[in-house]
């Protein structure tokens, strides 16, 4: 429990509002907000006096992505809610853009803060005074309980078992490595680069897969963003009609947002997807060659599943060639349409894997629709219940990798076993932080069950 | 002259936690009694005769840094020096001692003796004289000695209980009595007392082992020594031996268990799982087709050998043949059996960080009675209990040590909050920080506290303190020193690395692996010679930096909580939301402070989330 780090957390709930906020606070708050933040008029917030609002965007400078229009707002200590530094950062709601600003500020070198640590924060720095002591601390007791309760439950099933798994494996590894650094006269044989090597894999491997499962994870909840794309009156509008009649997908209005961008999710075995869209799906036929493509082409840098729809009855376009061109093999089906007319086009000219179907006449969705299964679960057998959706679980997970990562590195380099067991130890106590356990009893506990040690 | 019967602190005890506790009291001016069954037996190594190794010649480095005696004791008494694990990195170097067994008790009484301030007596304690929660002073079987504070320091003396085979007699250790008063008078207090086993291996005539088959380890030379202020080792030094079990062994004892206590149910004690008996080796690693056995000479004048690896509760009789079924040891002679010892133990929990027992104000426990094993960590807790008995005298704040800034902080402070069920041994992985605790830089770490304590004298201090200027100014050259390419490169082309561009600091060449500090010296001398001990610690402090900054960074984090103080008489009971195992727990251990609380098992985060409110709210009222 360190009071001195600059903590961040999404202070609305979660869910799709319309507006969302997340907090930064410490000495760090500004400083790590200005290296995410863009101002319209390129001012920095470290300039900025205390209790404004800025108007910017919210980028992910690796990337170079704007991730979302944000107002931004400054107040410096000792004014403020924690009497730290607080930035407060106003996106649109939805758990997506939400999610990624935040993750964002903890890249960044902000900490996730715990339940009810803004509020302690407060008390702590003398913000709040005695009477409303207890209240802080029903606060904390409850959300507490609530986010325990909560991370129970994103635990249970096969997910608690597979970091157990990863857990004992560390300390298996740990203990492998540790037993020659204080038993270095006993009969035992050192491990091997080899070894290590291996083991450390099987650590390794996993979590870069628990990893990448909440990344889908959130994808999943979030739907998979699918663009439909294709020249003019290929058929993009009958496909998506065809497909939401053959599934009674549910049509939703997103609350907070508009009417004319209504969002249309599409039900294929399980898997929610997002139209990206719909609209421009949908517009008055008959428009010209070239905006179709240009809207085709925006469309594809966002999309998580592309379906590019060719129509059966006429030869191969020079525009289509230039689409199956810009269109990426991983997450595109190429779906032929107008099965029901004489066939022109022959599927051996499309490079990429394709399905022949009539959206009028409703055949060949089942294959469609499998496809896309296929595909959107990346080889992954069914949807599974082990998928980390708790943010902190997540952050530790990419902690425990970073340090197996480096583990991997020092074994290469040849390291010294006590420098090798820094990178496990950070690897444990990341999973431990998710268990809720520590840990040296453990590794003593393996080294002594496993090897004979003793004069 | 007249028999004194009042002295500020007594200790009870002259082992190797009694010893210490006693010379740092005396030394810090209180008039100081250790008592003891047997004057022949002051700094007996019960066990083997070996001082140090992993994470324990970490301790008695600081032992010394404190100003103790094993350091300085152990140089005069070593027959071989090694240093262990030289292929590791230097936090994990450590340095073992075969020491001769009768010069150690001679060399430890010597300092007793000289020692002003200091008495010796020869009596047995039959009970503690308390008077309102507080300690008064103690009974022996002749007289009543009155003290202000007291030290219990009795091994595994209390109701100690000796195993050979099937027949078991009450005894603090071979030939000698047990205490059998004491811990009943420890029991009337109300302390809780546990129960804890450990064991010996025969001893075996030297002039009965074959040397020839076996393997032989020799020391370092010259023999490094284990205090810094020891300038040369000057006894004559002696091989260890290596052996080995065989199938034969193995037969021999399976066939024997019934008749061991240890599988007969006999014992109930529990044992320690770092140093099992052989039965135990034999039955928990079946697959294994031999066990080690070092052979380790018991002095330079004894004629007898101790076969560490072999500790047995086995009858005589079966002992004598595993022995003879071993190569080398073929016509062994056992001079004396194994043996298996139960003792009794307090639980350490109900101790202070300063090793105060919470119960009775003045009375401290040190050694094995916390339940650790080993002559090192008995010695630190001595060390640490004498010098809190004296600061309380003074009404001084006591010596309480951080986990990143020493083992004996964290042998003490494991021990007080989480408590042991096995007897307790240090290991370096017990530690967070280990990096920072390495036995080159125990006297940078704490021979200032120990300066100014009392134990360090004003010599000793100088020429440290000079040592430390010459550390940093060296380092602040180095990362302020540039060198020209082309003096670096020649340096470096004869070494076969690959060449620098352009100008570079010292500092990052010595980061190099292939260059040492010679390297660096010679491209770019000091203004003036620095001493061996310098420039290794200037080495050290280079080529680790990145991973030494790091843990210094944990450890800087850490020490903040461990600022964050509960109040002495904090009522948990007060904090909505915390469970009453929670709160038990927290009563139980006391905790001085935040850190500590989130370390006792079972106390979660949330828990100290909560605490922390509360504790400043109290602060606030």
């Amino acid at each position: 429990m360190d009071t001195d780090d600059t903590i961040a957390a999404i202070s609305t709930p979660m869910g799709n509002g319309g507006i969302g906020i997340v907090r930064l606070s410490g000495s760090r708050a500004i400083e790590i907000a200005d290296t995410v933040f863009r101002s319209s008029k390129k001012k920095r917030l470290s300039q900025s006096p205390s209790h404004r609002i800025l108007f910017g965007h919210i980028i992910d400078d690796q990337s170079e992505e704007t991730i979302d229009e944000v107002l931004v707002s400054v107040m410096k200590a000792p004014n403020t809610y924690t009497r730290d530094d607080v930035v407060e950062i106003n996106c649109h709601g939805g758990a997506i853009p939400l999610r990624r600003i935040l993750d964002l500020l903890l890249k960044k070198g902000a900490r996730l803060a715990d339940p009810g640590e803004f509020t302690q924060r407060a008390f702590l720095n003398g913000r709040i005074d005695l009477a409303q002591a207890e209240a802080v601390m029903d606060v904390i007791h409850s959300l507490t309980v609530q986010s325990q309760k909560v991370a129970m439950e994103q635990l249970k099933g096969g997910l608690s078992g597979k970091i157990d798994t990863i857990r004992n494996s560390l300390i298996e590894l740990t203990a492998f490595v540790e037993a020659h650094i204080d038993f270095p006269e006993e009969d035992i044989t050192p491990p091997s680069l080899m070894e290590m090597n291996a083991m450390a894999q099987n650590i390794h491997q996993p979590l870069k897969e628990l990893i990448e499962s909440a990344r889908y994870g959130l994808i999943l909840r979030e739907g998979l963003k699918t663009a439909i794309i294709g020249r003019p009156n290929v058929g993009k509008s009958s496909l998506l009609n065809a497909l939401l009649q053959h599934d009674r997908a549910i049509v939703t209005d997103v609350p907070g947002t508009t009417r004319d961008v209504i969002e249309e999710y599409l039900n294929i075995q399980g898997l929610p997807l997002k139209i990206m869209d719909t609209a421009g799906i949908r517009a008055v036929k008959n428009r010209a060659e070239e905006e179709g493509v240009k809207r085709s082409l925006r469309l594809l840098d966002n999309a998580d599943l592309v379906l590019l729809v060719l129509d059966g009855g006429k030869a191969l376009h020079k525009a289509d060639k230039e689409l199956i061109d810009r269109t990426d093999s991983a997450n595109t089906i190429v779906v032929i349409n107008k099965a029901d007319l004489p066939q022109k086009l022959k599927p051996e000219t499309v490079s990429l894997a394709s399905v022949k179907i009539s959206a009028k006449k409703e055949t060949g969705l089942d294959t469609l629709e499998n496809r896309i299964a296929e595909m959107a679960l990346q080889g992954r057998s069914q949807l599974s219940t082990d998928i980390v959706t708790n943010a902190r679980h997540v952050r530790a997970l990419e902690k425990a990798y970073s340090s197996m990562e480096s583990f991997l590195e020092g074994v290469e380099r040849k390291e010294s076993p006590e420098f090798l067991s820094v990178e496990l130890r950070d690897a444990l106590d990341a999973i431990g932080d998710i268990l809720g356990i520590t840990t040296p009893e453990d590794i003593l506990n393996h080294i002594f069950s496993n090897f004979c040690i003793g004069k | 002259m007249k028999k004194n019967s009042s002295f500020d602190i007594i200790v009870i005890g002259a082992g190797h936690a009694g010893c210490e506790a006693a010379l740092a009291a005396a030394r810090m001016g209180f008039s100081t009694a250790i008592f003891t069954m047997n004057l022949d037996t002051i700094g007996q190594m019960s066990c083997n005769p070996a001082i140090g190794g992993l994470a324990k010649s970490h301790i008695v480095r600081e032992i010394d840094a404190l100003g103790g005696e094993m350091a300085k004791v152990t140089d005069k008494a070593g027959i071989q020096f090694k240093v262990l694990n030289k292929s590791k990195g230097p936090a994990v170097w450590a340095t073992r001692v075969q020491a001769d067994r009768a010069l150690y008790r001679k060399y430890m009484r010597e300092a007793l003796e000289a020692q002003a301030g200091l008495e010796i007596r020869a009596e047995n304690i039959e009970e503690l004289l308390i008077d309102a929660q507080r300690i008064q002073g103690v009974r022996t079987t002749e007289h009543v000695y009155s003290a202000r504070a007291v030290v219990i320091a009795t091994g595994t003396f209390l109701n100690g209980l000796i195993h050979i085979g099937l027949e078991n007699y009450p005894a603090g250790r071979v030939d000698e009595p047990p205490s059998i008063n004491l811990p009943k008078s420890l029991a009337r207090i109300g302390f809780k007392i546990g129960r804890l086993k450990t064991g010996t291996p025969p001893r075996i005539a030297r002039d009965s082992i074959d040397f020839s088959v076996m393997e032989k380890q020799e020391g370092d030379m010259p023999p490094p020594p284990l205090s810094m202020f020891t300038h040369e080792i000057t006894n004559p030094q002696y091989p260890c031996y290596i052996t080995y079990t065989n199938g034969l062994t193995h037969k021999i004892i399976e066939e024997n268990l019934t008749h061991s206590p240890l599988y007969s149910g006999v014992i109930t004690g529990i044992g320690p799982r770092y140093c099992p008996s052989i039965e135990d080796k034999i039955v928990k690693f079946k697959d294994k087709a031999r066990h080690q056995i070092f052979l380790e000479p018991e002095g330079i004048e004894s004629d007898e050998y101790y076969a560490n690896g072999i500790s047995t509760s086995l009858p005589r009789d079966v002992q004598i043949r595993m022995v003879n079924s071993i190569q080398g040891l073929e016509h062994a002679v056992i001079n004396k059996p194994g043996y298996a010892i139960e003792y009794d133990f307090v639980y350490p929990t109900q101790l202070k960080p300063t090793l105060e027992t919470k119960m009775i104000e003045g009375l401290y426990l040190a050694g094995q009675i916390n339940g650790t094993s080993g002559y090192e960590e008995a010695a630190a807790q001595g060390l640490a209990a004498g010098v809190n008995a004296a600061l309380k005298l003074k009404k001084a704040p006591p010596l309480i040590l951080a986990r990143h800034e020493a083992y004996t902080a964290v042998l003490i402070d494991d021990l007080i909050t989480k408590g042991t069920s096995e007897p307790y041994r240090m290991f370096t992985s017990r530690a967070e920080y280990r990096l920072l605790l390495r036995q080159d830089n125990a006297d940078l770490r704490l021979m200032e506290k120990g300066y100014h304590l009392g134990l360090i004298n004003r010599t000793q201090y100088n020429s440290f303190s000079r040592r430390r200027t010459d550390i940093q100014k060296e380092l602040a050259r180095l990362r302020s020193t540039r060198v020209k390419p082309a003096a670096v490169n020649s340096v470096l082309k004869r070494l076969k690395c690959s060449p620098v561009r352009e100008a570079v600091l010292l500092e990052q060449l010595l980061k190099r692996p292939e260059l040492n500090y010679g390297h660096v010296a010679e491209l770019s001398p000091p203004e003036s010679r620095l001493s061996d001990d310098v420039i290794r610690q200037v080495e050290i402090q280079t080529k680790y930096e990145g991973y030494i900054r790091r843990q210094a960074e944990q450890a800087e984090k850490f020490q903040k909580i461990e600022e964050k103080i509960i109040p002495q008489h904090f009522d948990y009971t007060t904090i909505n939301g915390l469970s009453r195992e929670i709160v038990e727990k927290l009563n139980e251990v006391r905790p001085l402070n935040l850190g500590q609380a989130g370390r006792i098992p079972g106390v979660t985060p949330a828990a100290i989330s909560l605490l922390m409110v509360a504790v400043a709210k109290q602060k606030r009222m």
